[in-house]
């Protein structure tokens, strides 16, 4: 187990920033480069590269199955719910106008959920189908 | 109408052919799914090498730039490549299934197992 | 990148095929940036050399690592592919040219989207403002398929429980 301490350590180190660059992608997404989908798949692979250094069954107590299904459902309800929010409001479905006093910062709202809708679907996803490659037993093994 | 201004074309067209005959030639499963994602990138660059404007800038609205490469295509080619990830993992998945199924991800043995059953069972 | 598809071409080791893969997507996201698509430079890096890594060893290790010897010399496919090349070859001869302000990609209504994007929506990334504004349909209807492609693995690859081996 000695050569896998480097991995070890390095993976304590680098893993928080890793997730920590995912919220700052998804939040700066309006000002740089960036958005839901780059930040949805970078806090997939930073959980990923948590599950092949520490284990599957460590990962799955970090993050559940249920968790992750989860997720996956849950972001695209959000995205339907802002569209849903327009109609409630009076506007068109998906209007951004409507959800606030100021069109601008309607807009501003918008987009914000949109983003985070896009973002919990993907790493959701991700995740989750990583989960069932690493998780089924080779059948090579039985052989 | 030199060579150059259509350079990309060119390089585009290259990889497209190299993803192509991943496809169509080679029978191992994960090979042609790893060509069909070859053949998506050139894609991706089909689209984006026109928008770019010499001169320009990415297409980040500030003060200081005046002249921005187009926005249109980085906007559909986002859509392209997590779409392309999505066909990937649902290949894969059915791959993995073929292989506990078939026992091998070669084309031509997967054919020769189903003619065998057909003949032997009359539709399996 | 053109070594390192037919690299991918050639090779016949599927871990060295998954790893010239990534090679390939990080030698694309490059080149993406330096024709100013960041966004797009960023998504291909992170999807193309990561995830797409990860899931790809991941069925190299439930599948198998070594491709069979083709059997038949594959001369027609050969001939197809370069046919097809040659095809398009002539096509974009009529496209327009490298960096052309003039062409009809940059008219019509993009115009309106650099120009009036910041002022209606309040955000500066042109991008991010067409995907979740302008055309906030079609990402809906991208973040459908990606929630249908999730469910498409779990329904494939679930174990039954009765089997005495789910997880």
């Amino acid at each position: 187990m000695r050569h896998y301490l480097v991995l070890r350590v390095i993976a304590k180190l680098v893993i928080p920033f890793m997730l920590l660059f995912a919220l700052y992608v998804q939040f700066h997404g309006d000002f740089g480069p960036g958005g839901g989908f780059q930040a949805g798949v970078i806090a997939a692979a930073a959980m990923i590269f948590y599950a092949i250094v520490f284990g599957l069954p460590t990962a799955r107590k970090v993050v559940p199955d249920r968790v992750a299904e989860t997720m996956v459902a849950l972001g695209v309800l959000v995205y339907a719910g802002v569209g849903l929010a327009g109609l409630v409001l009076g506007g068109n479905y998906l209007d951004y106008f409507v959800l606030d006093h100021d069109p601008v910062h309607g807009q501003h709202r918008g987009i914000f959920w949109v983003e985070a809708g896009v973002a919990i679907t993907v790493s959701g996803v991700m995740l989750k189908i990583f989960y069932m490659f690493a998780g089924r037993r080779s059948s090579r093994d039985d052989e | 109408m030199s060579f150059w201004s259509h350079f990309s074309y060119a390089v585009t067209i290259a990889l497209l052919i190299a993803g192509l005959y991943v496809v169509i030639a080679r029978g191992n499963l994960i090979k042609k799914l790893i060509g069909l994602s070859i053949f998506q990138t050139s894609v991706y660059l089909l689209y984006i090498a026109p928008g770019k404007l010499i001169g320009g800038t990415a297409p980040i609205v500030d003060g200081k730039h005046a002249v921005y490469s187009n926005p249109l295509p980085h906007v559909l080619i986002l859509t392209a490549i997590v779409v392309g990830i999505a066909t990937l993992a649902l290949g894969l998945a059915l791959v993995v299934r073929i292989r506990e199924a078939y026992e091998t991800i070669e084309e031509d043995e997967i054919l020769d197992a189903d003619r065998a059953a057909d003949r032997d069972g009359h539709g399996a | 990148m053109v070594a390192a598809v037919a690299a991918i071409v050639v090779q016949r080791n599927l871990f060295a095929v998954v790893v010239l893969g990534g090679v390939y997507s990080f030698l694309m996201a490059s080149v993406l940036i330096a024709l100013d698509a960041v966004d797009v430079a960023m998504t291909e890096a992170s999807v193309g050399a990561g995830i797409s890594t990860a899931l790809l060893l991941g069925a190299l290790y439930l599948c198998g690592a070594e491709e069979a010897q083709p059997i038949r010399r594959p001369w027609l496919p050969l001939l197809v592919s370069l046919v097809t090349g040659g095809v398009l070859v002539y096509g974009t001869l009529g496209l327009p040219a490298f960096s052309d302000p003039q062409a009809p990609i940059h008219r019509h209504v993009v115009p309106r989207y650099v120009n009036d994007a910041e002022r209606e929506t309040g955000v500066p990334n042109v991008v991010t403002a067409v995907l979740a504004s302008y055309r906030g349909y079609d990402t809906l209807g991208e973040t459908t398929v990606v929630f249908t492609a999730g469910i498409g693995v779990i329904a494939l690859l679930r174990r039954r429980r009765r089997k005495g081996e789910g997880q």
